[in-house]
């Protein structure tokens, strides 16, 4: 096997040799089940269970996975608004993992979050200048020309008119709602704005607008994205790297060209196999893989390799050795025993009875 | 993510379902608030749009003038005595049958001078007694619903937003008061108080321990629905927000989750009203209210009973007093409801 152009990170803006902005390790978050009176810890849900990653200055990171499989949770770690049961978050190399609220605060500043539901996200009691004038009240920051004028230059920026100042959320379409989500997140000129399934909720029709909008304010601003998705079609254009996530693990994490192009774990093969094809010449060629069976629950996941239950090719080994998530090409990362598109790590062992 | 990414003309590439071709789909913001040209659309805040929801509803309106009236009424209720010369407490013992001891003269003593009559035995006016119980029954309903809000909801709000052992103690709290046999309470606190306490006697001590004994028993109604309320608000996405702008205990309690709260309450004080003064009635029909021979509604129910067969028009007159005052303060209630809280129906 050899390196070839197509492996490395091709025409990204980051620098693969600087210092990681985000380092996460081994980052598991349990949520404890109790069951009677005496709260007595029957069992936890793994939510998310011991994975890597590092997020490049400038870059954007894309996180896909079926719902349940930890995306939120993830995301929710990775910006303190929850707190890992174990592992370690370092922001700018410093451990931010458990530092208590007070600590945080400072940190707040850089590191921002877009919200799903974009009813959900503003509060419907106050205007639209008051929701965006938020973090600068609550950091303590005067902007220049005063927060009013502010405001406005950030509806402008994310294509509000700076007339609906006074408006109130209801009065939005879900879109624009999402783009005063969007420039309340950036108000403070955050380092990394992580971005869970910011389009989701919006009309298709809408969804390329607010994904452009992030992609032009990223160039804008200078800003690092880590954007969660639930299929791969919507973070196609946007990121510089995807990590694939099933059930708490990162499965396979790869620039995009190489994933896309040779993708390495099976479930990533199913994933891009459900993504629209519009050729039709291509659409004969990537049959549409079907996935048996459900998502085992995170309660009780499968030994071994958790994707297991649900993989074609799974053998012996799957069931009692978990796949470690390993480089087998140059930014390319990626938890099988049988990887698809590269060397067959178990190939003797016997094919499993029940997959 | 680079400007290399962003395809304008796509070129047989594997397209996902994002993408749009041209400018015509960039730069162009779903309209919701363009969509009147040239008209000026004034932003509305949801107050406002509670009312304009609230105007429309004819029987809810109905409900709002009526109970403005009474209060109107109640609060001036002794001038309007003074200013009519009427006196509640005044016998006109040559009104009474001497033999029967019932009003002489047809519907309890109708007539110009005694517009809905008068009581058996004393002759007393009994518009100036429904007039002088309507105050005392306003009074008593909306100090015990102030009471019932004002511990209710601190309470509700720390159950819901604090949780864990707070919300389990709280809740607790409430099941026993809730358990709690009341009337019981009412009548032996009120048999215990009846000759004077906390410097208080008569008429002002019978207000304050109704108050007292109403509101204070009846919080873990509002406390309920204040800590649901507070509890789904919590998990908003907005609360998640603020906090990650680094907001504290304090900014998330006052700034995002209480100005949500306020149409809650407004609506279930309104509601709890009605159910107050009914508590009221009872209490003093009960002889453990308000005490004879001030007037109120309870008190003089209490008396009508035993004359209804033979004077129906005293036991009349003191019940239609409380049924158009709880089914106003009910509509009023109702109507806020369907106004602030559309999604409850
Ligand atoms: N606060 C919580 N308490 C208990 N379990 C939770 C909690 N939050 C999430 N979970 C569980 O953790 C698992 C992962 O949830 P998460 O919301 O992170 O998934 P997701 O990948 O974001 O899914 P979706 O695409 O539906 O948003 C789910 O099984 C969920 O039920
Ligand atoms: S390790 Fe085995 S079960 Fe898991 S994805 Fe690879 S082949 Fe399938
Ligand atoms: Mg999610």
């Amino acid at each position: 096997m050899t390196e070839t152009e197509e492996t490395g990170v091709v025409a990204g803006t980051t620098d693969e040799s600087a210092a990681p902005l985000l380092r996460v390790r081994g980052l598991v978050r349990h949520f404890p089940i109790t069951k009677g009176l005496l709260k007595r810890q029957v069992g936890a849900v793994q939510a998310v269970d011991g994975i890597d990653f590092e997020v490049r200055p400038g870059e954007t990171l894309g996180v896909v996975g079926e719902s349940g499989c930890g995306k939120s949770t993830m995301g929710r770690l990775i910006t303190r608004l929850d707190e890992p049961t174990g592992g370690t978050i370092e922001f700018e190399g410093r451990d931010i993992t458990h530092l208590p609220p007070g600590k945080l605060r400072p940190m707040r500043r850089d590191v921002q979050m877009i919200f799903q539901d974009p009813y959900g996200s503003l509060n419907p009691r106050h205007t639209i200048g008051g929701i965006v004038g938020t973090p600068f009240r609550l950091q303590g920051v005067e902007p220049e020309g005063g927060l009013k004028k502010e405001v406005q230059r950030l509806l402008e920026l994310v294509g509000l008119s700076p007339e609906h100042y006074n408006r109130y959320p209801h009065e939005f379409s879900g879109g624009q709602r999402q783009r005063i989500g969007i420039a309340r997140a950036l108000a403070l000129k955050p380092k990394l704005v992580v971005a869970d399934e910011p389009v989701s909720a919006l009309d298709v029709s809408i969804q390329a607008q607010v994904v452009n909008l992030m992609d032009d304010l990223q160039d804008e601003l200078g800003l690092t994205y880590v954007i969660i998705a639930h299929d791969l079609s919507v973070i196609r254009h946007v990121s510089d790297r995807i990590a694939v996530m099933y059930l708490g693990k990162i499965v396979e994490l790869a620039d995009r060209k190489s994933l896309y192009e040779a993708p390495m774990h099976p479930y990533t093969k199913a994933l891009l196999s459900a993504v629209p094809v519009p050729d039709p010449k291509r659409r004969t060629q990537r049959d549409r893989i079907l996935l048996k069976g459900d998502v085992p629950s995170p309660i009780d996941p499968p030994s071994g390799c958790r994707f297991r239950t649900r993989c074609w090719k799974a053998t012996e080994v799957c069931a009692t050795t978990e796949p470690p998530l390993v480089a087998l090409r140059t930014g390319h990362e990626v938890a099988c025993h049988h990887p698809e598109n590269a060397p067959d790590g178990a190939r003797d062992d016997e094919p499993a009875k029940t997959a | 993510m680079g400007r290399r990414r962003r395809p304008r003309g796509v070129k047989g590439t594997v397209t996902a379902p994002i993408e749009t071709t041209g400018a015509a789909a960039e730069a162009q913001p779903e309209a919701v608030l363009q969509g009147v040209e040239g008209k000026k659309i004034v932003g509305r805040s949801l107050g406002q749009i509670a009312w304009l929801r609230f105007k429309r509803d004819k029987v809810a309106v109905a409900g709002a003038i009526v109970v403005i009236l009474l209060i109107l009424v109640a609060a001036l209720s002794r001038p309007i005595q003074s200013w009519l010369g009427l006196d509640p407490n005044s016998p006109n013992r040559d009104l009474i049958d001497p033999n029967t001891t019932l009003p002489s003269g047809d519907f309890g003593g109708m007539s110009w001078d005694h517009p809905l009559g008068v009581d058996p035995k004393f002759g007393r006016d009994l518009f100036a007694r429904v007039l002088e119980g309507s105050w005392v029954s306003l009074i008593v309903a909306f100090g015990a619903t102030l009471l019932s809000v004002a511990i209710g909801t601190v309470l509700g709000v720390v159950a819901g937003f604090y949780r864990g052992r707070v919300d389990s103690l709280i809740s607790r709290l409430m099941d026993v008061f809730l358990a709690f046999p009341l009337l019981l309470f009412a009548i032996a606190i009120s048999a215990s108080l009846q000759g004077g306490a906390f410097g208080l006697e008569g008429l002002p001590l019978h207000i304050s321990v109704l108050i007292f004994v109403i509101g204070f028993f009846n919080w873990p109604y509002m406390g309920r629905i204040v800590r649901a309320q507070t509890l789904s608000l919590r998990e908003r996405e907005f609360v998640d927000a603020a906090r990650g702008m680094g907001a504290r205990g304090p900014f998330i309690l006052f700034r995002e989750l209480l100005p949500n709260l306020v149409g809650p309450i407004i609506v279930y004080s309104t509601l709890l009203i009605p159910s107050n003064i009914l508590f009221e009635a009872a209490l003093s029909f009960l002889g453990v209210g308000i005490q004879p021979p001030q007037a109120s509604w309870g008190g003089m129910l209490n008396q009508a009973v035993k004359y209804y067969e033979v004077d129906p028009q005293y036991m009349i007159v003191p019940g239609l007093a409380i049924f158009i005052t709880v089914l106003a303060f009910n509509l009023l209630g109702d109507g806020l409801r369907d106004a602030l809280d559309p999604r409850s129906r």
